[in-house]
């Protein structure tokens, strides 16, 4: 039990809008992390990643989103009812979160190197300022920024330095688990591809795992070990990256996934989309919540919503799949 | 055979800023052929938007000329731009804030008709938004639909209708995909593509996403700080790149299979900075690994390497 850093069991998270309406952002939902691990949270618009990555830090929007179920352990700890000042502590120390815009993450009207500081000086009471301006320092030559700029406003740094620095922030005390949202999707692609060699460099460093929440699939084939997708709030299929990228057995939104991306190798006119939308999370379908839009779809997908098949660490929720993780017949 | 509705010549376009020129656009020039895309890519900054905005005189170039089936843009008066904008027409990177929140679907798309007096009679005109809406494949239960209705694709898509409604023979499309997720971004990529052939449209395609422009663009040109550094067929860019930013920015694309794993990237040091005042020479040089002094003391010309494969580099 304690040997996992996070572990997720049947959470369930729901916002309630101004007409009343329940949104179910997060419908059920098993993960566990390992330390050191590396995982990447794949889905589009509305699946609830992010959803996911704030309900373990606590911070969903207050009155609007709540955990109706289940529970989240972080380091050996049941945190799902731990009070603001409990999750003040762990927060930064435990667990960090780099945010997907740089430009709003940061406060303008403070100097970077303050906003760093302010984290070391909030869970290491223990440092006198000196030691605390050497590890800010530090940490600001870590991520390629020369020290001297500390006193500058974010609006002085580009995109790219500006993301460096957030990283910084995040990694300022060492956390076991970083969640990164969308680290780089502002960035441009020369850009990104710094920012994420240096967070791999730096993750190397200082062994932290990491949720790396994104929609792009090239990213996640590069920088992580395992891999989740996630579709209308659930984990829909989870492996390690060979299982999602080199093997053929998949969800049928996967396959969708995919399909969907213009293949730089292949001189192909026609993309092949995945048909219809998003299922709406007000009014989600009774049984497979991708049943709508899949090509394979049955009457049983339509009745009863699949459990997960699990076949040597390679999971699919799907009907497609029988117990033993084969492809059921007819 | 060539039938050329568009010929850019040496267009610039300078903003001035309050530390010196900034050089967007610098001395770009194109010919493109009816029916065919043109793919311009590069990073934020680049200049890919304002040549859009300037092809189309939404911005006045400061010099340089745009010639439309021969006939100079940037020399046309009021009236006659007027009835040039009907044969050019532009979609907007992002479908949230290109379209007015507080008219219904079928007031967006009405709305260039109307501007444009095109139809006769009010029927006339339902008739037509009806058609268009069903040309990009937006359910008829929607044209009372306010935008905030619907999600992403849908707006992009009244956004096509919108452009399409005065019957152009040539658009620009900048980053009409970027906001999108995958699945809806091959969605309306298929229909932009199927657009094309049905109605012969001509694309300027604006995009920083190498990927999405390797799939439509018949042509391709790479931007880099104002200036066109590589321009040839899709199929021989992604082939052959010349040019060392091309190099970089092919090689910077996240690849979805295992084949890049564990493998070391050879990352660009630097960033891109503004064009402000440049100095003379390839604007890349700073971050070129191959950068020698013959590349910062002078200008370098874009040349024709191989047949219809232009590059602006000393080293090719």
């Amino acid at each position: 039990m304690a040997e996992h850093l996070l572990e997720i069991h049947g959470l369930h998270v729901e916002y309630v809008t101004d007409e009343e309406e329940i949104i179910h952002a997060v419908n059920g939902l098993d993960l566990t992390l390992d330390k050191g691990q590396n995982l990447g949270l794949v889905g589009e618009t509305g699946a609830g990643k992010t959803t996911l990555a704030l309900s373990i830090l606590h911070l969903l929007p207050k009155k609007v989103g709540r955990i109706t179920q289940g529970q989240i352990h972080l380091d050996g700890v049941d945190i799902t009812n731990a009070t603001e000042e409990d999750m003040r502590l762990l927060r930064g120390s435990t667990v960090s979160m780099i945010f997907q815009d740089p430009m709003t993450s940061l406060n303008p009207v403070l100097p970077v190197g303050e906003q760093i500081t302010e984290v070391i000086a909030l869970h290491r009471k223990d440092l006198t300022k000196s030691e605390v301006e050497d590890r800010l320092d530090d940490l600001l030559k870590m991520v390629g920024i020369p020290p001297e700029r500390k006193h500058d406003y974010p609006h002085q740094f580009s995109g790219g330095m500006k993301q460096r620095i957030v990283i910084a922030i995040a990694l300022a005390c060492e956390p076991k688990l970083l969640l990164a949202d969308e680290p780089t999707t502002a960035l441009d692609v020369t850009i990104q591809a710094q920012v994420l060699e240096l967070m791999r460099e730096l993750k190397e460093q200082i062994d932290t795992a990491m949720v790396l929440i994104t929609h792009d699939l090239g990213v996640v084939a590069e920088n992580c070990d395992h891999v989740a997708i996630m579709y209308a709030g659930e984990i829909i299929e989870m492996g390690t990256v060979t299982d999602i990228f080199e093997q053929d057995r998949h969800h049928p939104y996967t396959v969708g996934l995919f399909g969907a991306i213009p293949d730089m190798t292949k001189e192909e006119r026609r993309l092949h989309p995945i048909g219809g939308l998003m299922a709406d999370p007000a009014n989600l379908p009774k049984g497979c919540k991708f049943a709508p839009r899949c090509p394979q779809c049955t009457e049983r997908c339509e009745r009863e919503p699949p459990v997960i098949y699990t076949r040597s660490g390679h999971s699919i929720r799907c009907h497609l799949f029988d117990e033993r993780g084969e492809p059921a017949d007819g | 055979m060539a039938d050329t509705i568009l010929e850019v010549r040496n267009l610039k376009k300078y903003f001035p800023t309050s530390a010196g020129l900034l050089h967007a656009v610098d001395d770009v020039s194109f010919t493109l052929e009816r029916g065919t895309t043109l793919g311009v890519v590069g990073e934020s900054g680049c200049g890919k938007s304002t040549l859009g905005r300037v092809v189309l005189r939404l911005l006045e170039a400061t010099s340089g000329q745009v010639l439309f089936e021969g006939q100079d843009v940037m020399q046309l008066g009021k009236q006659q731009m007027r009835m040039m904008r009907r044969r050019m027409q532009m979609i907007f990177q992002d479908p949230y804030a290109s379209i007015n929140p507080r008219m219904s679907v079928s007031e967006i798309i009405a709305d260039p008709l109307k501007v444009n007096r095109l139809c006769k009679s009010r029927a006339e005109m339902d008739e037509r938004v009806h058609e268009l809406m069903d040309t990009v494949g937006l359910s008829e239960r929607f044209v009372s639909s306010y935008p905030h209705e619907l999600d992403g694709g849908r707006r992009q898509r009244i956004g096509i209708a919108r452009s399409l409604a005065v019957n152009p023979e040539f658009i620009v499309c900048d980053e009409p995909v970027s906001a999108l997720d995958v699945s809806i971004q091959a969605q309306i990529l298929n229909l932009m593509m199927d657009l094309q052939e049905q109605m012969g449209l001509t694309y300027i395609f604006i995009t920083h996403d190498m990927s999405v422009v390797k799939h439509i663009s018949n042509e391709i040109m790479v931007m880099y700080m104002g200036k066109c550094v590589e321009k040839t067929s899709s199929k021989e860019l992604f082939a052959n790149p010349l040019h060392p930013y091309t190099v970089a920015l092919l090689d910077a694309i996240p690849v979805p299979n295992c084949s890049r794993r564990g493998k070391p990237r050879r990352v660009l040091s630097g960033e891109v900075t503004n064009p402000i005042e440049p100095k003379p020479g390839c604007r890349f040089a700073p971050r070129c690994p191959y950068a020698t002094e013959a590349c910062t003391s002078g200008d370098i010309p874009l040349r024709e390497v191989s047949p219809s494969h232009y590059v602006a580099c000393v080293l090719k």
